[in-house]
């Protein structure tokens, strides 16, 4: 069989090439700028603010397949003001909605971790919605390297 | 500031470099003449606390000779600050003067005139001597010894006893505290077996389950030390998984975890910390960021790049020092602690001359001791080398060198490839090639050499990668190694370029023809990260080359351009 530029991703420098038998190219992966139009779709029209949203992932992914992220927004979390939905993007995956987290004031906190998939390097993005109509974002990019030569 | 007698030492120096020849034991013992113990280890004293360092000693544990790179680019921020200055212009920068004993540890220039004059470095009976010597000056109630990790891999030993020799040597030196990187490399079970064995903790903020995403070391540690507490907080290399297999320790993750770091500085403050000292693995560049963006740190030990520094360089008013490798050095650092936080320091990196500084004879009867099982095999001679083996520097090493022709040779590869370690001594010309010389530059629990096909364009696509893990403007996305080597191939690098943008002019060197994207390549290689790779070990590939070709005689290597 012959490697494909897409299989290259889960290789180190030089692998067995047994190793890469069965990965098959997907779908083509999604712009940034459609990215974008979702986050402003969410964000229903208001410009997303920076601050109060934290987004932790790690700078480069030890496994492009699950790579976990982090999510919280500093909120009083009261009947007045709480942050209702936390919506995470992936810019350079096929699909770019990756899961949308929905709290209530019961919730006490506005935080959540899960894992996701990347497809190659790019900008995971955390949306925050709150129920006086604010919109914050955080942004971070993850690399998903071959890796294999440090030390 | 040079005493006289350090002029006298530094004019027999040049002599020897200028005299092809008359490098005998007379200059060599001239130029020692000025060199003492005492004066290595002299120090004004300060404070009430004394920090020292050992860090990435890659199982080494006789003296050796070790080349610092002759070039080592700094990006970004990083560009021409240190550690990315060397040579002469490091020279300038430290004010020291060529051909002194200074300059052969912490510069590779005139470096093999220089190792003839003023011998071989490190030796952890030697360092040994200078510990015990701290402790007995300071007291041992004030001292605190912190290993920066890269301890336990490195040597013929170390992978024939899976670490269970530096254990015991380095125990012998009653360390506070480490951390670690290649220590992983020996599987999670080894590593647990030797960590839960260990009369110190094993510390690492940022090592995690990767199951329940819970913390899976101690973060960090309390000491009281000269009546005051001192917290050092430990930082495993954030990459271990990407750089090394993950797969021999798959329920741990790692990562930077800036946070974490964020949030462990305010417990051991909380908690009473009158100092908070990081005992990191991170390398020079990321310490330097993250220093710059993390308050409350008082003095980060680095390790990982391997740099040596005679100074520490200041970041947001925290340290950041860097001790070297190899055991050629060790750092003191002196702190006046009052009031809460630290007044003033004092700061000495200490060259370890071998042939000055006296072995401690206890440490050299255990270090005898670990090694006997294996002599004869250690001393094994596969061949000679009439050029100078090294292995530092971003782009070539010889000593890679000679691996990728072991491995285009005895793979019958159209292109080699060998890891841009960082570890790995360096041998004179004249020395014969040990199995311990080899096995210094390749010994590890993955060491088979692989040969596959390639095309042109995924052979291109991993030397990019490869570069933007060294050459990322940001530190936080850098691993820390150097470049792949590459045999049979050449290349042109714009290292200030963009990922997928750096590489070009991809050459096969035996024809001078282009490499063509779409045509496939056997390629040569070793440590590949994947499980199941298939192949002879490296060392094997190498010793089969040298019965061939028993006498190493390299040519300058320039098959990789470099626009920096």
């Amino acid at each position: 069989m012959t490697i494909t530029r897409r299989s290259m991703l889960t290789l180190s420098v030089g692998a067995a090439i047994g190793v890469v038998a069965g990965v098959r190219s997907g779908p083509a992966a999604a712009s940034a700028e459609d990215a974008m139009a979702k986050v402003m779709e969410f964000a229903g029209g208001s410009e997303p603010a920076t601050g109060t949203i934290t987004l932790d992932a790690p700078e480069i992914a030890e496994n492009g397949n699950t790579v976990p992220i982090s999510v919280s927004v500093e909120s009083p979390m009261t009947d007045g003001d709480y942050v209702e939905s936390v919506a995470i993007f992936a810019d350079g995956n096929p699909s770019p909605e990756v899961i949308t987290f929905n709290f209530t004031p019961m919730s006490g906190e506005a935080s959540a971790t899960t894992r996701m998939r990347l497809a190659k390097t790019q900008n995971v993005i955390a949306v925050a919605k709150t129920s006086t109509g604010q919109v914050f974002m955080d942004k971070k990019e993850v690399k998903v390297t071959i890796g294999g030569c440090g030390g | 500031m040079f005493s006289r007698r350090e002029f006298l030492m530094a004019s027999v120096a040049a002599a020897a470099v200028t005299g092809p020849g008359m490098i005998g034991q007379w200059s060599r013992a001239m130029a020692q003449q000025a060199l003492t113990e005492d004066e290595l280890l002299s120090f004004d004293a300060t404070g009430n606390v004394t920090l020292i360092h050992v860090t990435d000693i890659h199982a080494q544990l006789k003296p050796l000779y070790f080349r610092e790179p002759s070039i080592t680019l700094g990006v970004g921020d990083a560009t021409g600050l240190p550690p990315h200055v060397t040579g002469m212009d490091f020279l300038k920068l430290y004010n020291i003067e060529p051909g002194t004993p200074h300059a052969y540890a912490l510069t590779s220039e005139d470096f093999v005139s220089l190792a003839k004059a003023y011998g071989k470095m490190g030796g952890l009976d030697r360092v040994a001597t200078v510990i015990k010597r701290i402790r007995a000056e300071r007291g041992e109630a004030n001292c605190l010894l912190l290993d920066g990790g890269d301890t336990w891999q490195g040597s013929y030993t170390s992978l024939q006893t899976e670490g269970a020799d530096m254990v015991e040597v380095m125990n012998s030196l009653m360390p506070d505290a480490m951390t670690g990187h290649w220590e992983f490399t020996y599987g999670a079970d080894r590593v647990t077996e030797l960590v839960d064995g260990l009369p110190f903790p094993f510390l690492g903020s940022n090592i995690y389950d990767a199951e329940w995403n819970e913390p899976a070391f101690e973060a960090y540690k309390m000491f009281e030390k000269g009546g005051v507490n001192v917290a050092v907080i430990g930082q495993a290399f954030p990459y271990t998984p990407i750089a090394n297999p993950r797969w021999m320790f798959p329920n741990w993750s790692f990562g930077i975890r800036e946070e974490d770091i964020v949030a462990n500085v305010e417990a051991a403050r909380e908690e009473g910390a009158d100092v908070v000292v990081l005992l990191s693995h991170n390398g020079f560049d990321v310490d330097r960021k993250l220093a710059s963006r993390v308050d409350g740190i008082d003095v980060i030990l680095t390790g990982h790049t391997h740099d040596a520094l005679p100074e520490p360089v200041i970041v947001n008013d925290t340290l950041v020092i860097a001790s070297g490798s190899n055991g050629k050095f060790v750092s003191r650092v002196d702190l006046d602690v009052r009031d809460g936080a630290v007044q003033g320091y004092k700061y000495r990196l200490i060259p370890i001359f071998s042939d000055v500084i006296t072995p401690d004879a206890d440490m050299t009867a255990l270090i005898d001791k670990v090694r006997a099982p294996y002599s004869e095999e250690l001393a094994r001679e596969l061949g000679q080398t009439d050029s100078l083996l090294y292995r530092r520097g971003n782009f070539n090493g010889t000593f890679d060198d000679l691996i990728c022709d072991a491995l285009l040779s005895e793979r019958e590869a159209d292109i080699a490839l060998s890891p841009g370690f960082r570890w790995g001594t360096s041998l004179l010309p004249g020395q014969a090639i040990t199995v311990e010389d080899l096995h210094n530059a390749t010994s590890m629990t993955y060491p088979a050499a692989y040969r596959s096909m390639m095309t042109g364009s995924l052979i291109k696509d991993i030397i990019e990668d490869v570069a933007d893990n060294l050459f990322n403007t940001d530190p936080y996305y850098q691993q820390g190694g150097d470049m792949v080597r590459i045999g049979g191939m050449g290349y042109r690098i714009d290292v200030h370029e963009q990922m997928g943008s750096r590489i070009s002019d991809m050459t096969i060197l035996k024809t001078g023809e282009a490499v063509d994207p779409n045509k496939e390549y056997a390629v040569a290689g070793w440590a590949s990260v994947n499980e199941g790779t298939e192949g002879p070990a490296i060392w094997d590939v190498v010793e089969e080359y040298l019965q061939k070709n028993p006498v190493v005689q390299l040519q300058e290597n320039t098959s990789v351009i470099v626009n920096a």
